[in-house]
């Protein structure tokens, strides 16, 4: 009973229907009709690209539709979350399992070492937002330190481990923890990073964030000279990483996304981080830690970006520290304040709608020379669009799944009411 | 005793100190807002703090929340120190306010403006919220009933599913009351709730005072500039000029005051026949 009635509710229509969006795209993925697939590799790489976008704009949604942080450098993180994983991933294809065991022991001692610090800095009192910022920093660079020097060993054990396993699944359980991993270490940039920057106010903020999106693809450009990653070969581009992402993951991820951020935003949480955007004064005179719920947004959206990356990066198998410079970190701004600031739904449905149409149908009914005109006709919809919509397509529309609903008024009240 | 006025009864002398501000000064830049202000505050007193335009009231309630550093001087609450803690961890203490011009989460529900208040006392973490346990859900539950509880009481319950920003001025007042009561404090703290407001309104908002003081037993402190509801609700009144104590008293003692009514309404100073 509870299950047809829970089927029959939004959550029971929502599930179908990703269900029934999953088994189509797959089925059109297929090599059914005289072993051509109907979505060819150009509509695949579409829409996993179409998907990894949207991740990343969900995340800008979160940090400046629902927190009111206007953030530049959602592009960084996504640079740093593609560079991880795949740094992960062409180690292990090359043999090398050191990258595995450097991210994922660095990332579960980072964290470990975060919650004994938070312990022990919420007993005291008075400490300055620096001296946070530069415990938290040494705790990084304390545990990344002893990851790098634990590699060695703990990469053979991997190696001896997931080398008994079938090879699919080692596969599958290495991008896995590329995946989390590159997400992870956007996660802890963007906590480090956020850190001392959220104090600043929303716009001071935006600034600082587009020096972050720079900053990360200067490093980019020369990981081979400044830093010691000879494989990712700074600015000609790193090649050679394995094709791992699948629709299966895609969905995955992706759904993981939008669930995640749902739940949080109808959570005590998901309140508070409303409110910081309603009026940061009121919030912490109401008793919210305002940095805290600012940081935990932005976290939370930098990490979807860490993803995004991820998927993106074993989908093209080819990155380049041009396609994460700062003109690109416009791409999930366009497409938040399209779909509507503060909306989900419409975020999700820009981020396709944006990628398929601009990027696959208009290039094949336009003629060649369209690239050109790109940067003349976007900004141009959006100008229009301020104009005419200027809440965005969607504006403060949700899906009933997403929706955040009203529960009933308790009996005794209504009763009372009543008399 | 500092910062108290003479003739208060013994039985109200003999209560414990809630609130106690010791000397406290505040420049902004060279002006001095406030200057060696003294105010002890008794449990379940009802206190008034007037005075013109500029005279630094809104500035003290600034200073006791936190939301400024003063320059000198000491604030305790229940004798624990707030000089230099965070605003929200002050409100946590058990310290409420409201603000002078209506500061609601306009574009948020009323239910949801009382819940963010409860968020502190939430009981469920991060990881509950994100995986909906079954935790999150009954905590949930719990959380909404008590916020609706207190719309109830604040005649609000109806309402609960209206933005906050389309209810009319005076439901807007009281909505900010109640949610600055659901963060369950000690200390109520009110910065002219009857701005705005017309008689009738006043006269309800004075009950609803009187109303909340007693019912969640708590002491209450006030900047007003309506005497309506000054004179008939606080049981003392302490009046400032120009960031300094001009007087104190119960408030026909401060009605009656020569230096109140001059700096209220200025010094004669041409002789009418």
């Amino acid at each position: 009973m509870s299950i047809l009635k829970r089927l029959k509710s939004s959550t029971g229509y929502f599930i179908l229907g990703a269900l029934l969006l999953f088994v189509v795209v797959q089925i059109l993925l297929l090599p059914l009709v005289d072993g051509e697939p109907i979505l060819n590799n150009f509509w695949r790489g579409l829409i996993f690209w179409g998907a990894a976008i949207t991740m990343v704009t969900l995340g800008l949604n979160l940090i400046y539709g629902f927190n009111g942080q206007f953030s530049l450098g959602q592009y960084g993180f996504y640079a740093i979350g593609a560079y991880t994983s795949a740094d992960v991933t062409y180690r292990w294809t090359h043999s090398d399992p050191s990258g595995l065991a450097v991210v994922l022991l660095g990332v579960l001692l980072t964290l470990l070492l975060y919650v004994l610090v938070s312990a022990f800095l919420r007993r005291l009192y008075g400490v300055t937002v620096t001296a946070r910022f530069t415990i938290y920093l040494l705790a990084t660079m304390l545990a990344f330190f002893v990851a790098v020097k634990l590699a060695a060993p703990v990469g053979a054990l991997f190696v001896s481990v997931l080398g008994a396993l079938p090879d699919s699944v080692t596969q599958q359980m290495v991008f896995f923890i590329a995946l989390v991993g590159g997400g992870a270490l956007a996660g802890i940039i963007s906590f480090l990073f956020g850190l001392p920057v959220l104090e600043l106010g929303s716009d001071y903020f935006g600034i600082a964030t587009l020096g972050f999106t720079m900053i990360v693809k200067v490093l980019l450009d020369n990981t081979d000279t400044i830093l010691p990653f000879p494989e990712m070969k700074g600015a000609r581009g790193m090649v050679g990483i394995p094709q791992w992402t699948t629709w299966p993951w895609v969905f995955l991820t992706f759904m993981l996304v939008v669930l995640v951020m749902r739940n949080l935003l109808h959570s005590s949480s998901g309140r508070t981080i409303l409110s910081v955007r309603e009026d940061e004064r009121a919030a912490s005179l109401v008793g919210i830690d305002v940095a805290n719920s600012k940081v935990l947004a932005f976290v939370v959206g930098s990490i979807f970006a860490g993803l995004a990356g991820g998927i993106r990066a074993h989908d093209l198998a080819f990155l380049h520290p041009q396609s994460f410079n700062f003109i690109q970190s416009y791409n999930p701004l366009i497409i938040v304040v399209l779909g509507g600031l503060g909306s989900m739904t419409g975020t999700i449905f820009t981020g396709f709608i944006w990628i398929l149409l601009l990027e696959g149908a208009l290039r094949l009914v336009l003629p060649p020379g369209f690239e050109t005109w790109r940067f003349v006709v976007y900004p141009i919809i959006l100008l229009l669009m301020m104009l005419l919509r200027p809440g965005g397509l969607f504006g403060k529309y949700e899906m009933p799944f997403l929706r955040r609903t009203l529960p009933p008024l308790r009996k005794k009240i209504v009763e009372e009411a009543v008399k | 005793m500092k910062g108290r006025p003479e003739g208060l009864s013994a039985e109200v002398e003999a209560r414990p100190v809630v609130l106690e501000v010791k000397d406290l000064t505040h420049f902004f830049g060279n002006l001095r807002a406030v200057h060696d202000f003294d105010m002890t505050l008794r449990q379940g007193e009802l206190v008034g703090l007037i005075g013109p335009n500029g005279a630094g009231k809104t500035t003290v309630f600034n200073l006791v929340t936190g939301v400024y550093l003063p320059t000198e001087g000491s604030i305790r609450f229940h004798d624990v120190k707030l000089v230099g803690r965070p605003s929200h961890e002050i409100i946590q203490m058990g310290i409420a306010r409201t603000f002078q011009n209506i500061r609601l989460f306009s574009n948020l529900t009323v239910l949801d403006n009382v819940r963010i208040a409860y968020h502190p006392h939430a009981g469920y973490t991060l990881v509950d919220s994100i995986l909906h346990t079954s935790r999150f859900h009954e905590k949930e539950t719990e959380m909404t009933e008590r916020a609706q509880e207190f719309l109830d009481i604040f005649g609000l319950a109806e309402r609960q599913g209206d933005i906050a920003g389309s209810l009319p001025y005076g439901l807007q007042r009281r909505l900010e009351i109640a949610r600055a009561l659901a963060t369950d404090p000690q200390l109520l703290i009110l910065d002219e709730p009857a701005a705005g407001m017309n008689p009738q309104e006043i006269d309800e908002l004075l009950d609803l005072i009187i109303f909340i003081r007693d019912h969640f037993n708590l002491t209450v402190f006030l900047v007003e500039h309506q005497m309506r509801l000054v004179m008939n609700v606080c049981e003392w009144i302490t009046v400032m000029d120009f960031g300094e104590v001009l007087a104190r008293g119960k408030p026909a003692e401060v009605r009656g005051n020569p230096r109140v009514v001059e700096a209220y309404l200025g010094r004669q100073t041409v002789k009418i026949k």
